[in-house]
């Protein structure tokens, strides 16, 4: 049986290598869905001609709530079953801007959290009654660890996504579906461009590579590269006083 | 976007520039509609600053395999995808690139901007032989594609236009079927430009591929002394096709920092080049190698281009006729020597006839040396061999040149007036340029 996996956000280039190694060491096809997803035939072309695979692309837009319940329909009929979802998609958003304009924090919340969960709902749903071993990979951030003044809007939506997942992990243990939490730290791509203040930056090739090991592993939560997980207990650990005097 | 300091291979010029990557060919139009001027950037191999603007969109994320056809033997690819990676495809499915510069790290797009030349260009001619198609897009945005029948003027302009016409952002290559990932090889040391270039004319009808390293510090008789390697693609030596048809690995020895100055005096590389051409102890050796060595020896140590130190070096790379090119080439070579202005590699070849309107071949013999620019008197030096080069009816090379002033140049392209017709009516703005090309008079 084929083995197919749905990435949404498949223009972030994670979400591209996260599908160019299922194609080509873990034999899957793949189902590539985001907006403007016509834009996203010369990426499919080459995956299929390298790796013999096929690419799908499915139009998809995290912020249209309505169609999201259509979702697993829609990626079943143009490509037949998959049995791991990934959602890579997110946005950073402008933190200054959605402290003034609400269109703005409405934006980093609902495309972080609101469609994030409720897409995972439907996608958890359909893996459910699929009845078969699944998994489903989602992607937070390092930046859910802990508010910060510089970009709690997008480090909260995040945060309530790893705490989406982990209760989407505990009601699915039971029915053979695996759910990795990742949270990166900094990657190397259009989000971050020309940001200032990165450090560690990672590539998107390493982040995927570890995120397929720890999803074959089955762990729970990764982060990504992983010494992040000791920056974050260390952040985590300072307390809120002396935080709030850091200015971070 | 990036603010950073660019540079060719030869590290000299250096430009600060802001770089702006096209991750889809959309973002090719959105950029070009934000205005000012710009230039299409591969992977800099070109030496000099041909691939430098202040500002410039770099191919290098529009990398994908749009096609292949096996029953026509075509492939067609983004701009932005390397011959390493193109290879990495090619090779296990019997394919290989038609033409081929002596390094794998280019862009296609960048190859094709620069219409480069192989070891087989006396037969084969530059790459522009082996293209179909090219998908651009116009300094107003529009998209569209070019082919000898199709728009000629700009398929004609933009191979060797050195992304002064348009940006590619796809292509559609005409592929060589090889059997095998082998080359059969044979070397021979020859003791004097003379008889290297005897060689090559002995054997030429033998073997699609030949070049000749020169040792040009050797002076007096010996000047010219070259081991000259001829080659073509192997026959399979077994019947299994995973074992023929193996990809190059990837990975390099690399120079991990810049080699201070005096390391490279005119006496180690002397020594260098002494041990290069005495390493071969017999006259005349056929072996069977990888394409890899065969085609990008220098690949095997990244960034070699360090060894020159910070301030960087210069490639002279020239073409002359054949007629008297022999004594042209004695004297650029001794001139070269007597200022011990080292050569670390001199590569000798021959060229046949060629097409296009700002072509670099021409039938007869081109010379290509690295020099070192301890300082700039050697810039003053260059311009006098150009000179030499001018009067013997030859040129100098766009994708090597940094140095080269605009009348020197304009008396070795006669097909400029031509190139700078069809630059007008595609680019009536001269949104596309490059510090080469304003220093050329080419925008
Ligand atoms: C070790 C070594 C050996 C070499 N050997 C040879 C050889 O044997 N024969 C030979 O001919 N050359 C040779 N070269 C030169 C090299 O092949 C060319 O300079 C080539 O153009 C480099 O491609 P690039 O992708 O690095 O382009 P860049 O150096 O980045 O750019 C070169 C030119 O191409 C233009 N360009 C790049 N991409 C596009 C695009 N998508 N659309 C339009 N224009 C574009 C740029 O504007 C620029 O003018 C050699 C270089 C090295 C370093
Ligand atoms: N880069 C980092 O440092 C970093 C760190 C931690 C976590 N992350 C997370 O990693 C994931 C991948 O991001 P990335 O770094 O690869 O950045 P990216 O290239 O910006 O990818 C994010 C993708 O999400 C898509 N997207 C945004 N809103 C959408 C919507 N409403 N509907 C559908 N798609 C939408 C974008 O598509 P469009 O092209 O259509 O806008 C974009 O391709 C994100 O969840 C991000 O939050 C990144």
């Amino acid at each position: 049986m084929t083995r197919r996996a749905l990435l949404l956000g498949a223009k972030s280039p994670i979400a591209q290598e996260l599908a160019s190694r299922l194609a080509s060491r873990h034999d899957y096809d793949v189902i590539l869905a985001a907006r403007n997803s016509m834009q996203l035939a010369p990426f499919a072309a080459d995956l299929s001609l390298r790796t013999g695979r096929r690419a799908v692309l499915l139009e998809f837009d995290a912020l249209d709530t309505e169609a999201l319940a259509r979702l697993p329909e829609q990626a079943r009929a143009v490509a037949g079953d998959f049995d791991l979802a990934v959602v890579v998609f997110g946005y950073l958003g402008d933190q200054r801007r959605a402290e003034e304009q609400a269109d703005e924090a409405l934006r980093i919340i609902n495309t972080n959290y609101t469609g994030a969960a409720l897409v995972l709902t439907h996608l958890a749903n359909y893996l459910v009654q699929r009845g078969q071993p699944g998994g489903i990979i989602g992607i937070g951030s390092v930046a859910g660890d802990r508010g910060r003044g510089s970009n709690y809007v997008y480090g909260s939506a995040k945060g309530a996504l790893a705490l989406f997942l982990q209760g989407l992990r505990n009601r699915l243990a039971g029915n053979g579906i695996h759910v990795l939490t990742v949270k990166p730290g900094f990657v190397d791509t259009p989000m971050t461009e020309g940001l200032d203040g990165l450090f560690l930056v990672a590539s998107p090739e390493r982040v995927a590579r570890d995120i397929l090991a720890a999803y074959h592993r089955r762990r729970n939560v990764l982060y990504t590269p992983w010494f992040w997980r000791y920056i974050m207990l260390v952040i985590r650990s300072i307390p809120e006083r002396v935080f709030k005097r850091l200015h971070l | 976007m990036g603010h950073r300091l660019t540079s060719g291979w030869g590290l000299y010029p250096t430009v600060t520039a802001h770089v702006h990557t096209a991750r889809l060919p959309v973002h090719l139009k959105q950029l070009l509609a934000a205005g000012g001027t710009w230039l299409p950037q591969g992977n800099c191999r070109s030496y000099g600053d041909g691939c430098l603007a202040p500002q410039v969109v770099s191919m290098l994320a529009l990398n994908h395999l749009l096609d292949f056809d096996p029953s026509r033997g075509t492939v067609r690819a983004q701009a932005g995808i390397t011959l390493d990676d193109l290879l990495r495809f090619l090779v296990p499915r019997g394919w290989f690139l038609p033409v081929t510069p002596g390094t794998k790290f280019p862009t296609l797009g960048g190859c094709l901007a620069a219409d480069v030349h192989g070891k087989n260009h006396h037969l084969d001619g530059t790459l522009r032989n082996f293209v179909e198609q090219l998908d651009m897009v116009l300094a107003d945005g529009s998209e569209i594609s070019c082919s000898p029948q199709d728009h000629p003027d700009l398929f004609r302009a933009t191979l060797g236009g050195m992304g002064l016409t348009g940006i590619i952002y796809a292509a559609t290559l005409r592929l060589r079927r090889i059997e095998s990932a082998f080359i059969d090889m044979r070397s021979v040391r020859t003791g004097s430009l003379a008889e290297a270039v005897q060689v090559f004319s002995e054997t030429h009808a033998n073997y699609p591929y030949s070049v000749a390293w020169i040792d040009c510090l050797a002076r007096g008789r010996q000047l010219g002394r070259a081991i000259v390697m001829l080659g073509d693609h192997a026959a399979p030596a077994s019947d299994q096709p995973d074992r023929e048809l193996t990809v190059h690995r990837s990975g390099s020895v690399s120079v991990p920092f810049f080699l201070p100055g005096p390391t490279l005096n005119r006496w180690t590389v002397k020594a260098f080049n002494t041990l290069y051409y005495h390493r071969q102890w017999r006259r005349d050796v056929r072996t069977r190698v990888h394409y890899d060595p065969f085609f990008y020896p220098l690949d095997a140590i990244g960034n070699w281009n360090r060894i020159y130190g910070r301030k960087g070096f210069l490639q002279y790379q020239f073409v002359i006729p054949f007629n008297n090119g022999m004594e042209v080439m004695t004297d650029i070579l001794e001139r070269i020597a007597a200022r011990g202005a080292a050569s670390f590699l001199a590569v000798l070849k021959t060229m046949g006839p060629q097409d296009g309107l700002l072509a670099f071949p021409m039938p007869g013999y081109t010379l290509a040396l690295d020099i070192r620019r301890s300082d700039d008197s050697i810039i003053p030096f260059l311009r006098e061999l150009n000179e030499t080069v001018i009067a013997a009816g030859g040129r100098n090379y766009l994708a090597k040149d940094a140095i080269m002033p605009r009348d020197q140049f304009e008396r070795m392209y006669p097909g400029l007036e031509e190139f700078r017709r069809i630059k007008r009516t595609v680019d009536p703005e001269g949104r596309f340029k490059s510090t080469q090309s304003a220093r050329l008079g080419l925008s």
